[in-house]
């Protein structure tokens, strides 16, 4: 288990997310996915971006690749890679960035790749894009890397089309093509989710044993805390578009400050304990369009008052790395 | 593959038989054919003796028996309308120039779709999107022979870009094929918009973008052999269209000597033989382009399954 | 409520790729992805507009024709040569021809007046014959499966491929051209639309729980077809019925101008057109223009009118779309959260 890193040996920050804001311009309205969020990720390290389904987890990982199409737009803030920025007037750091420096692999395999050409070519692809290699020397490089990633018969595979495959080895695919050019930071959205839960264990292995072998920063996306607590030196947690905490992955587990991260830790079934009924939290997250002013969990918290009502709290850094953005964090005295 | 094309041939032979059975039920039983291959001041024997002759007194499985049996000679009977001359050389010697009139307009129409259906599909919205759909939306409202005509007054005409009469087969060859071309232009660069618009908004598309691979790689190596597949489709049923109706349509309005224009006018001159061989040979065409179309379907797609 | 900017490439792309979605195996070459254009334009309002404007003008138009035996101020074949290629109105005629005369003297308005009744009533029958013929068929089809129904679409798939138009003219030629054979002939060679959608949809219905429910319970064929099934007919097949009703309009007229379809002393459009192009290509060639911009105007209006119906009359797909926009995160979730 990973402790808190002590400060004076910290490694260079790779990614920095400065107050991103993301909204989608819709015909209801502007749909606020993201706000005011920031974070950052040093080399090597694993990150996890944890929250439900609409709490913008996956618009912020998009975001830092400059993939948010139309309506939607990056409204604030920004992103710098290794000191540059990606958002403003990015193109072609983008261009240089995406696919070599910092790779992705995305929910779904089975509609990420094209249908129509093969996989080794859709590997080799990124390989003559970044690294200018040949074909041939890039078909070869395929192979070899989908061996890296467990994929048996690599070069028969290299020449199949992707509906001839399972989910999982699409995934192994996908991963190997975010591989190829021996990113610096990889960014995992939902990898598991489509997956069944055999696969799903065979996938995060194999990120976690690549990301030994290369030194890989991670950035690992998901609303599944089973995922985040195998894999994860820091946790991040998100909620209606906000980041609410953040904090080395055991402590936070162990000591949850955000009321919101008690809740999805205490609603989690486990198995060794004998439940009569499941937990859940009561309510259901805000409207995007018209987000409430203060806090968005508010109407969901036991511990709100009228000031959560009234203000946003802001992320405030507490002892030990740990972040929270709550005006009555559990390490305070309830009201 | 080559156990699909036999497939497919021999759903293209049930077909080209059922035109065939068609044709000759109707004609015999809905029409009196001999009634217009003499003149009209013939006596009642003379038609008489000339059916017989024909062998049309006969019943009809007898009749049927011997229709396939002439077929299978190619025979397919002498033209009235052309004294003399069998149908089928007459039908061969007028079909190059409707080939010709079909392959210039849809390689027209080609050329001028998938630009302007992905130009469109990346600005949708824009002037030129709404502009293109609007008058996509006009060219499929107005009857082909009346934009021949409006092509004819306005560049033949009023402008006097061309003349009708003899001249290079270059020129005669342009308005006619413009006017085959539009529609189809029209109908073709909606489908390319569309289908370009959803594959740029696959997951797939996404995927090529985080690779950092060029956005005119994605579109135009990603995005569009995948809309291909829809256009191959679309773009085979224009040339069928073309081919089995609006030739007919074209070639009269601007009397070019193809079969359409040579339909009409054995129909019109009530040449049954002429007739009959004339929609014999266009459903062949229309099977035989049909394959053509499912063949390339494959190559583009290697997820489908034939057979 | 509050539109930004970005609406216009939003919308677009959302009605396209929704209608995208939704190829149909006959080719009427249907405008769905206008709707993106006009909604682009100023949003739903000129998109309605648009439709309500052809409404209108096909109510105007169809009432005319209705009316043509006692508002048309000549008979259609009434001409004599003295009153021969009067101007219209406008360019100094008479308001006793208002739209002129052609050079046998008869009344262009008159003339385009029956023109409409020809066009509108042919489009009407043809229509309705096919269509019930096709969706007849198509239930069947749908409903019995198995053989019935590799036999029935066998059929359809062999009529598909028939040289439609040059099967037409032949009959007709034979038959000879009159309002009743055009129809009949017409109908002939378009019902296997209905028949391959309808069984197409009673297909993708009868998959589901509540028929499997109906017929649980007892229910007999029949009322599970006309109950059950039914139901979800209705938006689709009025959608391709209209469709269908402009190529018919298109298809007569095409008949018409080759001669061998509506024929003297029968009026139509097309055969206005083919006359006056003969004669009036070098003269008078407003004679073809106006029958032709008559035609095309109805076509589009009834091709408009299909694109607004397939919205107005599908209120599944209006609220998905609209609940679609209405949870919180869901536009968010269409970029993947």
């Amino acid at each position: 288990m990973s402790e808190v890193e002590p400060v004076a040996a910290a490694p260079e920050v790779l990614l920095e997310v400065d107050h991103l804001s993301v909204q989608f311009f819709t015909r209801r309205g502007r749909v606020q996915a993201v706000r005011d969020v920031s974070f950052s990720i040093a080399r090597g390290e694993t990150l996890g971006l944890v929250g439900e389904s609409g709490s913008g987890k996956s618009v912020t990982a998009q975001a830092l690749l400059g993939l948010i199409e139309l309506p939607g737009r990056i409204t604030e803030g920004d992103v710098r890679w290794k000191g540059q920025s990606l958002v403003h007037d990015a193109e072609p750091t983008l261009r240089r960035v995406r696919g070599h420096e910092i790779a992705m692999i995305f929910q779904d395999p089975m509609t990420s790749l094209n249908p129509l050409f093969t996989v080794g070519a859709q590997i080799a692809e990124v390989l003559r894009q970044h690294m200018g290699m040949s074909k041939r020397a890039a078909r070869a490089r395929a192979v070899e890397l989908l061996d890296l990633v467990g994929i048996a018969s690599p070069a028969q595979r290299a020449k199949q089309h992707p509906h001839e495959m399972s989910g999982g080895m699409r995934q192994r695919v996908l991963i190997a093509m975010a591989l190829a050019c021996e990113p610096q930071l990889l960014i995992a959205d939902e990898p598991t989710t489509a997956l069944d839960v055999t696969i799903q264990a065979q996938i995060l292995e194999l990120i976690a044993e690549i990301q030994s072998r290369l030194g890989l920063a991670v950035l690992l996306i998901t609303h599944d805390l089973g995922v985040v607590a195998g894999l994860c030196d820091r946790v991040s947690v998100m909620y209606a578009g906000k980041l609410v905490e953040l904090g080395a992955a055991a402590d936070l587990f162990a000591r949850p400050l955000h009321p919101y991260t008690a809740g999805l830790l205490r609603s989690t079934p486990r198995l060794d304990v004998v439940l009569e009924r499941l937990v859940s939290i009561a309510g259901a997250p805000p409207d995007l369009v018209r987000p409430p002013r203060g806090c968005p969990f508010r109407a969901r918290c036991e511990r709100a008052t009228d000031q959560c009502v009234e203000e946003m709290p802001p992320l405030v850094a507490k002892e030990g790395g740990r972040h929270v953005a709550c005006w009555h964090a559990l390490d305070t005295v309830a009201v | 593959m080559g156990r699909y094309i036999l497939k497919r041939l021999l759903q293209g032979v049930v077909v080209v038989i059922g035109v065939t059975v068609f044709v000759f039920v109707v004609t015999r039983l809905v029409g009196d054919p001999v009634k217009f291959m003499l003149p009209l001041s013939a006596t009642e024997e003379e038609r008489a003796a000339r059916r017989s002759e024909l062998g049309l007194d006969d019943p009809i499985p007898q009749q049927f028996g011997r229709f396939v049996g002439d077929i299978g000679r190619l025979d397919f009977g002498e033209s009235t309308y052309v004294r003399g001359e069998h149908s089928l050389e007459v039908v061969l010697d007028f079909l190059p120039r409707t080939l010709q009139l079909v392959a210039f307009g849809m390689v027209i129409a080609l050329i001028f779709s998938l630009p302007l259906g992905i130009f469109a599909s990346r600005h949708p919205g824009s002037w030129v999107d709404r502009t293109l759909t609007t008058l996509s939306l006009v060219g499929l409202s107005m009857p082909q022979f009346f934009l021949g005509y409006i092509l004819l007054i306005v560049f033949t005409v009023k402008l006097t870009w061309f003349e009708i009469g003899p001249g290079p087969w270059y020129t005669n060859l342009v308005l006619p094929a413009v006017c085959l071309a539009l529609p189809a232009i029209g109908r073709l660069s909606m489908v390319v918009r569309s289908a370009m618009i959803d594959e740029l908004n696959s997951q797939y598309a996404k995927v090529a973008k985080a690779k950092g691979l060029p956005q005119r790689r994605v579109v135009g190596v990603h995005a569009l052999r995948n809309a291909g597949i829809p256009f191959v489709t679309l773009f085979g049923w224009e040339v069928i269209r073309a081919l089995a109706g609006y030739t007919v349509v074209v070639e009269t309005v601007f009397n070019w000597n193809g079969i359409g224009f040579l339909a009409v006018t054995a129909i019109k001159n009530n040449d049954f033989f002429l007739t009959q061989t004339i929609v014999i040979v266009v459903a062949v065409l229309v099977v035989i382009v049909s394959i053509l179309i499912d063949i390339s379907y494959k190559v583009i797609d290697p997820r489908v399954k034939l057979g | 409520m509050s539109t930004v900017h970005g609406t216009d490439e939003w919308t677009a792309q959302e009605s396209d790729a929704l209608a995208a979605t939704e190829y149909e195996e006959s080719i009427t070459g249907r405008p769905y992805e206008l709707q993106g254009a006009q909604r682009g334009l100023l949003g739903d309002l000129v998109h309605d507009k648009l439709g309500l404007a052809s409404a209108i003008f096909l109510v105007v138009l169809a009432t005319s024709a209705l009316l043509a035996p006692w508002i048309a101020p000549y008979e259609p074949n009434d001409g004599n040569l003295s009153s021969a290629l009067l101007s219209p109105v406008w360019h100094g005629g008479t308001w006793a021809h208002p739209i002129g005369t052609d050079w046998q003297g008869y009344d262009v308005f008159s003339r385009l007046l029956y023109g409409a009744r020809t066009s509108l009533f042919i489009g009407i029958a043809v229509v309705a014959v096919a269509g019930t013929f096709g969706v007849m068929i198509g239930l069947i089809a749908g409903y019995k499966g198995g053989r019935t129904d590799r036999v029935l679409m066998g059929w359809v798939d062999v009529q598909v491929s028939f040289p439609g138009l040059l099967l037409a003219m032949l009959l007709i030629a034979l038959v000879g051209g009159s309002v009743y054979t055009v129809t009949i002939i017409l109908a002939i060679n378009g019902w296997m639309v209905y028949g391959r959608m309808t069984r197409g949809i009673v297909l993708s219905v009868r998959e589901r729980p509540f028929v499997e429910a109906a017929e649980l319970v007892g229910c007999s064929s029949r009322r599970v077809i006309l109950r059950h099934i039914l139901p979800n007919l209705v938006s689709p097949l009025a959608t391709l019925a209209v469709l269908e009703f402009a190529r018919i309009i298109l298809a007569e007229a095409a008949l018409s101008f080759l001669g061998l379809g509506i024929q003297y002393p029968g009026v139509s459009w097309g055969l206005d057109i083919a006359r006056a192009g003969e004669h009036e290509l070098f003269g008078n060639q407003w004679l073809i223009v106006y029958p032709g911009v008559l035609l095309s105007l109805t076509v589009l209006s009834v091709n408009l009118l299909s694109s607004w119906l397939r919205v107005a009359l599908d209120p599944q797909e209006r609220e998905k779309r609209f609940a679609a926009t209405a949870t919180g995160g869901s536009n968010a979730a269409a970029a993947g959260v």
